[in-house]
């Protein structure tokens, strides 16, 4: 589990650590660098796959046409319902048709408080 | 609405920029670059091959008076950097920067506003930045509408996208025009304590936004170089942290024209940076070819002498116009002393124009040497961060790294010295707000990173809602003021006496009538004692406020030098002051004619012991537009001439004018000489007869009439003007029965 301690520690020995590297010529050292770059960054784009956050949830709010307090209390409110894996907009969207509401009416009515006994439910799931 | 195109001759007035705003909406603006870049431009008698198309109006370098007033601009975007905290006066600063030469207007951010998990909304006043808002963005970009369109060139507006509101405000900058960004979640990480897996996921969205924007994006890497202690030795760490953000961004979606590097020389004199930095410099250019550089200048070794910073400011430029630069950055000289001031990023901005003029094609004769030491640094920096990112995945990743402090440790890597920056993968600000998207995850906006499960039936993820605000602006929702008390309708009211009445002055230095003044004085004594000296001449002289911003040894005990900033507190009414009468010239026709229907001719030569001779040939001489090119004959004694021997040649020419010029100003030995001649032409009779003439950069007219001159010219005049006089003097005379 400790990586760390599983691994050997590298030398600090420019020279010893660069044998390998010593044959390569420029053009081939270049595409070596970027190759490890990318393999650096692979997981933190993976990560941003399937990851959400606040910050980027209230983006997507804004973009609905939220101003930024009531992005935020939307979010917050979704939050404390456990339902920010579904997206926040996808939150507002299910109620304003359950509600048979324009999706901003909808939004606007949770960031005062509003229809949230109307959200556990929305998308299939027991409510706790 | 639309508002009024400004006037060279009017201050911009605020209150007009505010009137409407939030119906005011800025398209998309992509970073824009200079244009008319790969052609020769012609100034004057040069011809320039590092520079872009010339700005319609502009202040053009104090120098140029020299050459006609010229004003090429270099190839590369210029950026300065304004904050005050107050954007209603920044914005005037925005347009003086355009003015000299500036087109990518940086906003910095106010102290904590990083931490702030949501946008920040009105005007309140910043601490050493200002709080970047929607309202804020939206004034200044439409201020900068104005000013692009005064001079000629789009400006780029840009901020900050980091912290925990990253995709926030990445969406608001959008939306806003704004055309560059800096984003570079390391920066949160390193420097902001951010939690790190919240920073990279943030990222992701907010750089997808960044891509579709069309913004610049300037990674934040030389940010290891102003906190390393030992700067010179993190270049290998430098290029791994610009290649994390880079090869991310990639990933995100950002074109590779879309991605600079910002990049820092890392040393300064008097260490020899130069040869340090050159060899990093060419390193990062390889490996990075399809990227931009924004050449930042070094801030680590900066102290409070203006001087310096703009010397070192100056060195960084070589480097840039060496290598290639696509952004030039500057730092005000003054940002070691305090939040920069109105005129020092006015001076950044011309060190970087007057260096890069007077770099152009520099390497059409001079190249960069890879054979030999610098060709072997280049390999080995590279080298050393490879072998840096080999020992990240070694470890694990780059979450390991950072929990292992590889970063800003003060060893050159692969050397260690265990001083890094460690944080941890489950620690900092924003963790426990990571939430795993479900299998039916939706977000209904157009532009997005990563999974997003369209609901069944709906084919185009913005359908349900008719349309994003990036795909219909209009659904946009603007909040003006959350604030009562601290917001810029009540600043502008405070200071309504300067808005209302533009002749109404007090100086300033950031804030509209701040009243503050730096007064620079030399005391014989030391550096300890000097200083507090100073503060008490500052009372004495009724300044509050009084602090020294800059103090320096000339020697231990023969003298210290001061900078000392204080506050007055009274105006100047504009329309109260006396001022003297501005001279008509005669048109050049009139002048001519004047020559042509009665003959002149004048004697010439530089008085007193004093060998200068180049301001008084340009007066003279046909080709730099002298009097001679009215007709006017001259006999040119030379230069320490007596002024008898003047006198003498004027009575054997029958000449009607004499024109001394005196340079040396020494005593005021020059307005000593100027009684000589007069005493001299009365002595030999010939006063009433002969137009007395100085001339010279010290000289005043006032005076010089004072010390018996007919007239005197001072620093910037030229061959009409002298011409002009003669005429109209000469007919003043006959008019007066003096002459014939």
């Amino acid at each position: 589990m400790d990586k760390q301690e599983d691994r050997v520690q590298l030398s600090q020995d420019f020279s010893e650590r660069r044998k390998h590297l010593e044959n390569l010529n420029d053009q081939e050292l270049y595409d070596y660098f970027w190759e490890l770059a990318g393999k650096v960054v692979e997981p933190m784009l993976e990560a941003g796959k399937v990851y959400t956050t606040p910050s980027v949830e209230r983006s997507v709010l804004l973009r609905m046409g939220f101003d930024s307090i009531e992005a935020g209390a939307i979010v917050d409110g979704v939050i404390s319902h456990n339902l920010l894996g579904k997206g926040a907009g996808h939150v507002v969207w299910r109620l304003s048709q359950k509600l048979d509401k324009s999706v901003l009416e909808t939004g606007e009515a949770l960031a005062r408080g509003e229809f949230w006994d109307e959200v556990p439910g929305l998308f299939g799931e027991v409510a706790s | 609405m639309t508002l009024k195109p400004l006037e060279a001759e009017k201050r911009m007035d605020v209150r007009d920029i505010l009137e409407g705003l939030e119906n005011y909406k800025s398209p998309v603006r992509p970073w824009h670059w200079r244009e008319e870049r790969d052609v020769e431009h012609k100034h004057g008698e040069f011809s320039f091959y590092e520079a872009s198309k010339p700005l319609k109006q502009s202040v053009p370098l104090p120098g140029s008076r020299g050459f006609g007033y010229i004003d090429p601009q270099p190839d590369c975007v210029i950026t300065t950097e304004i904050a005050s905290g107050r954007f209603e006066d920044d914005v005037r600063r925005m347009r003086m920067a355009a003015w000299n030469g500036a087109d990518h207007i940086m906003v910095i951010r106010t102290a904590g506003q990083s931490h702030i998990d949501s946008l920040l909304e009105g005007t309140t006043q910043g601490i050493g930045g200002i709080p970047v808002t929607r309202k804020q963005c939206r004034a200044t970009r439409r201020a900068l509408d104005l000013i692009e369109e005064e001079v000629g060139r789009p400006i780029n507006f840009h901020s900050y996208v980091s912290g925990v509101a990253g995709p926030d405000i990445a969406v608001m900058f959008h939306e806003e025009g704004v055309s560059g960004v800096h984003q570079d979640p390391q920066y949160n990480v390193l420097y902001r304590n951010i939690n790190m897996l919240r920073s990279f996921i943030d990222a992701c969205e907010s750089k997808a936004i960044i891509a579709d924007g069309g913004m610049l994006q300037i990674d934040g890497a030389h940010n290891a170089n102003a906190t390393a202690m030992e700067a010179w030795k993190v270049m290998p760490e430098l290029i791994v942290q610009h290649a994390i953000n880079t090869a991310f961004s990639l990933g995100c979606g950002i074109k590779a024209e879309n991605i600079a590097l910002s990049t820092v020389p890392p040393t300064a004199p008097p260490a020899p940076c130069m040869r340090l930095d050159l060899p990093y410099a060419v390193a990062l250019r390889d490996f990075f070819k399809d990227f931009k550089m924004r050449a930042q200048q070094n801030t680590k070794f900066m102290e409070s002498e203006t001087r310096e910073a703009t010397v070192t400011h100056t060195l960084n430029m070589v480097i840039s116009r060496l290598t290639s630069v696509d952004v030039q950055s500057t730092i005000t000289p003054d940002e070691g002393r305090n939040v920069p001031w109105h005129y020092f990023n006015i001076n950044a901005t011309n060190t970087a124009r007057q260096a890069l003029n007077g770099m152009d094609g520099m390497r059409q004769m001079v190249k960069i040497d890879r054979e030999g030491p610098l060709g072997d640094r280049v390999r080995e920096l590279k080298e050393r961060a490879v072998l840096f990112l080999e020992e990240i995945l070694h470890v694990g990743g780059y979450f390991e790294a950072v929990e292992q402090g590889f970063f800003v440790d003060n060893a050159e890597y692969p050397e260690r010295k265990g001083d890094g920056i460690a944080r941890e993968v489950e620690g900092g600000i924003g963790a426990n707000a990571l939430y795993l998207r479900d299998d039916d995850y939706f977000a209904p906006v157009s532009v997005h990173y990563g999974n997003n499960t369209l609901p069944e039936g709906v084919s185009h993820a913005t359908d349900i809602i008719g349309g994003d605000t990036f795909e219909d602006p209009s659904k946009v929702k603007f909040i003006d003021e959350l604030d009562e008390t601290d917001n810029v309708n009540v600043r502008l009211e405070e200071k309504k006496l300067y808005y209302d009445n533009t002749d109404i002055v007090r100086p300033e230095v950031e804030f509209m009538a701040d009243g503050f003044i730096v007064v620079t004085l030399q005391l014989p004594c030391e550096k300890r004692y000097a200083e507090v000296a100073a503060l008490e001449i500052g009372n004495k002289l009724n300044l509050s406020e009084c602090e020294v911003i800059h103090s320096q040894v000339m020697h231990p005990s023969e003298g210290t030098y001061i900078e000392m900033k204080g506050k007055i507190d009274f105006d100047i009414n504009l329309n109260e002051l006396e001022m003297p009468e501005v001279q008509e010239n005669l048109s050049e026709k009139e002048i001519r004619d004047a020559i042509h229907a009665e003959p002149m001719t004048i004697v010439a030569g530089t008085v007193g012991e004093d060998e200068h001779s180049v301001g008084l040939k340009e007066t003279l001489d046909i080709k730099h537009g002298g009097i001679e090119g009215f007709g006017i004959k001259y006999h040119y004694l030379g230069t320490s001439v007596p002024v008898e021997k003047l006198v003498d040649a004027a009575i054997e020419t029958n000449a009607d004018a004499i024109l001394a010029s005196t340079i040396i100003s020494h005593n005021n030995i020059h307005y000593d000489n100027m009684r000589k001649l007069a005493d001299v032409c009365v002595e030999k009779g010939v006063r009433d007869k002969l137009i007395l003439v100085a001339g010279g950069t010290q000289v005043n007219c006032e005076l010089a009439v004072e010390a018996g001159m007919d007239v005197g010219f001072g620093r910037g005049s030229k061959g009409i003007d002298v011409a002009s006089f003669l005429v109209e003097r000469r007919r003043e005379m006959q008019e007066e029965g003096i002459l014939d």
